[in-house]
């Protein structure tokens, strides 16, 4: 990241409680699953809440480490079964990417964005810089009399000229495409490896849309 | 005359020559296809049914049985060498599913279904079209055509029997046109029909749109290998 001769504090650095023993051997016994969003639009996430009671089901096995209730990107334990959402598309969505492959043994591109870019992909077929000034200076909702400016600072990642499918940046090992996927496919896809069954996805599940 | 040939090691009877895609279907052996359309005269443009003929890959919709013809469908080399050509295709033009009109009735999607591709095995170009919206009633999404010709020579003018699409350049260049006069003229119906000859979303009926709701689509009633089989195309 551009800022990296900075101190960077990430969230699972900070002090925190000690959580109860009998709670964490218990936890430490599942398999660790773990969900994290790039660049997307969270469908596919909440996709996978909408495995609704069946999750419930499954919490004897597994352990939730990320999902979307805190939005946590970073992680710091090894996890077994990593979905994600979205594309890569600045350098933050890079480093978390990388991050995330180091972390988990089996890594699942969930949704068009992480499968081919999706809707942020759009950009690609033009300029960076012409969609910079489309959104920022030639904006029909920009603010009167203001100075057009596009955002500039070392906090803000830096944008990557293309939007990227997931599997151009990092090894994949599954894929799980639509727009976003039922919460029903993601939970066929985690039941089959949860159970250690190869994974696969029937025609009837397959989506693009 | 009737004849004998060999379809995936079963000895198969029909009459000679019948159009390869039919037999097959006819004996429930389903071969994808996006431009061949049956009782239409052959295109053979876009080679998603290619399949193994007396030991050569042949597009099957290019092929007239005869006796004694040993037809391979169902190998895995074949079905991963179809699946890459539907691949070649997603990653060719930019097929958004998302947010493409024609999604849930594309013969090209539910063929992607159908050969099981999840993600393409390519890098997908995202190659810039410009579209063509002069004609009254019709759009063109240039960047979803995958120049099967079904529209160039399906669709005539009622009067005058000119074509009224047409590819103009070749190779990287090549982009299909409309002649927006003739466009004008067509029928309510013929305007109809062309986008709904269109294997993909690049004809597009304007006003029409995301009319069906999702679970109630073509595709979604009955797959593409099921219409085919039962000759409900």
């Amino acid at each position: 990241m551009t800022n990296s001769h900075k101190k960077t504090l990430f969230s699972h650095d900070l002090p925190a409680t000690p959580m109860d023993p009998a709670l964490q051997a218990s936890r430490d016994q599942k398999i660790k699953v773990a969900m994290i969003g790039l660049c997307g639009c969270w469908g596919c996430t909440l996709s996978l809440l909408d495995m609704d009671e069946a999750l419930i089901g499954l919490l004897d096995k597994v352990t939730i480490l990320r999902s979307s209730l805190t939005d946590i990107k970073r992680i710091r334990q090894r996890c077994a079964i990593g979905f994600i959402e979205g594309g890569v598309a600045n350098e933050e969505n890079i480093e978390t990417l990388k991050e995330y492959r180091e972390h988990c043994d089996i890594l699942i591109s969930v949704g068009a964005c992480a499968i081919w870019g999706g809707v942020p992909a759009m950009r690609n077929e033009v300029e960076l810089s012409s969609c910079l000034e489309e959104a920022y200076v030639d904006s029909i909702t920009a603010v009167a009399n203001a100075i057009p400016t596009i955002p500039y600072h070392e906090d803000i990642p830096r944008i990557t000229t293309k939007v990227y499918p997931c599997h151009e940046v990092v090894k994949m090992d599954y894929f799980i495409p639509g727009c976003p996927p039922d919460g029903g496919t993601i939970l066929k896809v985690l039941d089959d490896l949860v159970n250690g069954r190869e994974f696969d996805l029937p025609t009837t599940m397959n989506r693009y849309d | 005359m009737s004849i004998q040939i060999t379809l995936d090691g079963r000895p198969v009877s029909t009459q000679a020559g019948a159009n390869l895609v039919d037999v097959a279907a006819e004996h429930g052996v389903y071969i994808p296809t996006l431009c061949y359309l049956k009782g239409k005269p052959c295109l053979g443009t876009c080679r998603i049914c290619s399949v193994s003929v007396n030991g050569r890959i042949a597009a099957a919709c290019t092929v007239s049985v005869s006796d004694g013809m040993i037809v391979a469908v169902d190998e895995p080399a074949l079905a991963d060498m179809r699946k890459a050509l539907i691949e070649m295709l997603f990653i060719e033009g930019n097929h958004n599913c998302p947010s493409c009109e024609k999604s849930g009735r594309c013969d090209l999607q539910a063929v992607g279904y159908d050969v099981g591709m999840l993600v393409p095995r390519f890098p997908y170009r995202f190659t810039p079209h410009q579209r063509e919206v002069g004609a009254e009633r019709i759009w063109l999404e240039r960047d979803r055509c995958i120049f099967c010709q079904r529209c160039v020579d399906y669709i005539h003018d009622q009067h005058s029997g000119q074509k009224i699409f047409t590819i103009k350049g070749r190779g990287s260049n090549a982009r299909i046109e409309i002649d927006k006069t003739l466009a004008d003229q067509m029928s309510a119906e013929q305007v109809r029909e062309a986008a709904e000859l269109c294997p993909v979303g690049c004809i597009i009926e304007k006003g029409v749109g995301f009319n069906r709701p999702i679970g109630e689509r073509k595709f979604e009633i009955k797959s593409v290998r099921q219409r085919a089989l039962e000759d409900d195309v």
